[in-house]
């Protein structure tokens, strides 16, 4: 089978310019869960019923260019090799649940890959829309226009009182999950993120680090989405999200600042030898590598250090998963081999920098 | 101390798991509590959304005696997929949009502890939703009517009541 388009890239070309506030916020996301009339949901469906669902919801985004979002393809799950599986998980492009649970799975992706709409994840259909860094506004206003085309094509499942019917009852309701992925390394640094989260899982939001489930931040990189998808309105949810997001990138602005001023030396100290041994190192542990391209990120956002640009710390964070490893450096790795390989791509880009 | 489970390592996690108000203590190594994945919350597979949910569902059937309500609860079930209440409460998902409709008695109180309402007040779906627009648009010229009486703008008032009469008709047509 030939190479896959959307695995080749480690950075998806939608997270190539910076966004709003790229300083501390890395992307936005919307995602929209919707359910057709009579079939039953992904769970209990059977082989033929999941057909059935692909073959509504396939056909309304043709092939063909689609405005500006330009081409729309559409790939099936159980066409693709485990490793580019792996990899479009790695780039968020679709979920673990879809590449390893789903049958009769789906995603159809954009060409710039900021639009992903996966097909018999836990609900028939999900359409994810990102944006680098804080627009959730524009990225809803996408989400709801695709929403849109596909409600003229097929017949949603919703109901007058509980709204879109989804599997999960989390999800009941406006079936939205609006999060902003943000970089927060001098919260972390001056203790105060336990605090700031705590505060944040009272308005109804809830944070969580990338690359799992559980709550523990690989990198200093959070995850904040609404919890709450039933009794509010799509707009309340995303102006909610706005609005406690743009406070903690204040407070984290702020905690920078007081760093800086209060102590440049041990700062500045700690980004360099995180540059250093990035450049430098024979073995590179994933969790390491997180921890270091933060401190990089970090000074390069306090003027610390000129470069690398953003960008490229954002594609070494994914480059460095194990799934994208595989992908470089060939299939089958033992961990160390995969630790000596992580080293040798961060040498090789980052000693380029020098 | 030595693992409670493979006996041989030592123990390095030590957890209490609460279930009913029933307190067990766990002292494993690290081996076997990767291997027993689903007894500690945070590790991959184990402690997921579906299993705190799960648990959110069964509060009812907490007690120790159970209630004649949720045993009618219970036996809920859907009559387009099959799935029962009982099941639906292990799983945390439901098998099908029916289920919202033969589970309704029991979702109110399920709602409001996830959410904190019970009912949607979001984005319509435009063509089967035509209706329901409507209906919402009645209530918010309503609410406007009542608003404009009270502060006594009657002209206001008279219009408003003349797009209320309109819309109700535009329903009643349908």
């Amino acid at each position: 089978m030939s190479n896959l388009r959307f695995t080749e890239q480690a950075l998806s070309d939608w997270m190539r310019s910076g966004g709003d506030h790229s300083e501390i916020v890395i992307s936005s996301r919307m995602r929209i869960a919707r359910n057709l009339q009579h079939l039953p949901f992904p769970l209990l469906a059977t082989t033929e019923q999941s057909e059935e669902v692909l073959a509504q919801l396939a056909p309304v985004f043709p092939g063909e260019a689609a405005g500006e979002l330009g081409t729309f393809e559409l790939l099936k799950l159980d066409e693709l090799k485990e490793l580019d599986k792996k990899v479009l998980v790695e780039k968020h492009l679709i979920s673990p649940n879809l590449a390893n649970d789903s049958h009769g799975g789906a995603v159809i992706l954009n060409e710039d890959e900021s639009v992903s709409i996966m097909i018999n994840e836990e609900d028939h259909l999900r359409i994810q829309c990102l944006f680098p860094g804080l627009h959730v506004r524009e990225a809803w206003e996408r989400a709801t226009a695709i929403d849109d085309i596909f409600e003229a094509a097929v017949n949603y499942a919703f109901d007058d009182t509980r709204g879109y019917l989804t599997s999960c009852p989390t999800n009941v309701g406006t079936g939205l999950r609006a999060s902003v992925m943000v970089h927060l390394p001098a919260l972390v640094m001056t203790h105060q993120i336990n605090r700031i989260l705590s505060a944040v899982n009272q308005v109804g939001l809830t944070v969580r680090g990338i690359y799992g489930e559980g709550s523990e931040a690989v990198g200093n990189i959070f995850q904040i989405s609404n919890q709450i998808t039933l009794g509010q309105t799509e707009s309340e949810i995303i102006e909610n999200l706005h609005s406690v997001v743009a406070q903690i990138i204040e407070h984290e602005g702020n905690a920078r600042q007081r760093l800086l001023a209060d102590s440049a030396l041990r700062i500045t100290d700690r980004v360099m030898r995180s540059y250093g041994i990035l450049s430098y190192a024979a073995v590179m542990e994933l969790k390491e590598s997180a921890q270091r391209l933060s401190d990089v990120r970090l000074g390069v956002d306090l003027g610390i250090l000129e470069g690398p640009s953003i960008s490229v710390l954002n594609e070494l964070n994914v480059k460095t998963q194990p799934g994208f490893l595989e992908k470089l450096f060939g299939d089958e790795m033992t961990s160390t081999e995969r630790d000596m390989f992580r080293a040798k791509l961060l040498r090789e880009t980052l000693g380029k920098q020098h | 101390m030595l693992c409670q489970e493979c006996g041989v390592k030592p123990a390095t996690l030590h957890f209490t798991k609460i279930v009913n108000g029933e307190k067990t203590e766990f002292h494993i190594c690290e081996s076997c509590a990767r291997e027993k994945g689903e007894l500690i919350p945070g590790t991959a597979g184990g402690f997921s959304i579906h299993s705190l949910l799960s648990g959110l569902l069964d509060l009812e059937g907490a007690g120790k005696e159970k209630s004649a309500a949720t045993k009618t609860t219970q036996s809920l079930v859907c009559e387009n997929c099959g799935m029962t209440y009982s099941q639906f409460s292990k799983m945390g998902r439901f098998g099908c949009s029916s289920c919202y409709k033969y589970f309704n008695s029991a979702l109110d109180p399920l709602f409001k502890r996830v959410h904190g309402s019970t009912g949607h007040v979001g984005k319509i779906p435009k063509r089967a939703g035509a209706q329901i627009m409507a209906r919402r648009q009645i209530d918010e010229l309503k609410q406007e009517l009542l608003q404009s009486i009270t502060q006594e703008e009657f002209e206001t008032a008279a219009q408003l009541r003349d797009q209320i009469r309109k819309l109700e008709k535009e329903i009643a047509q349908e």
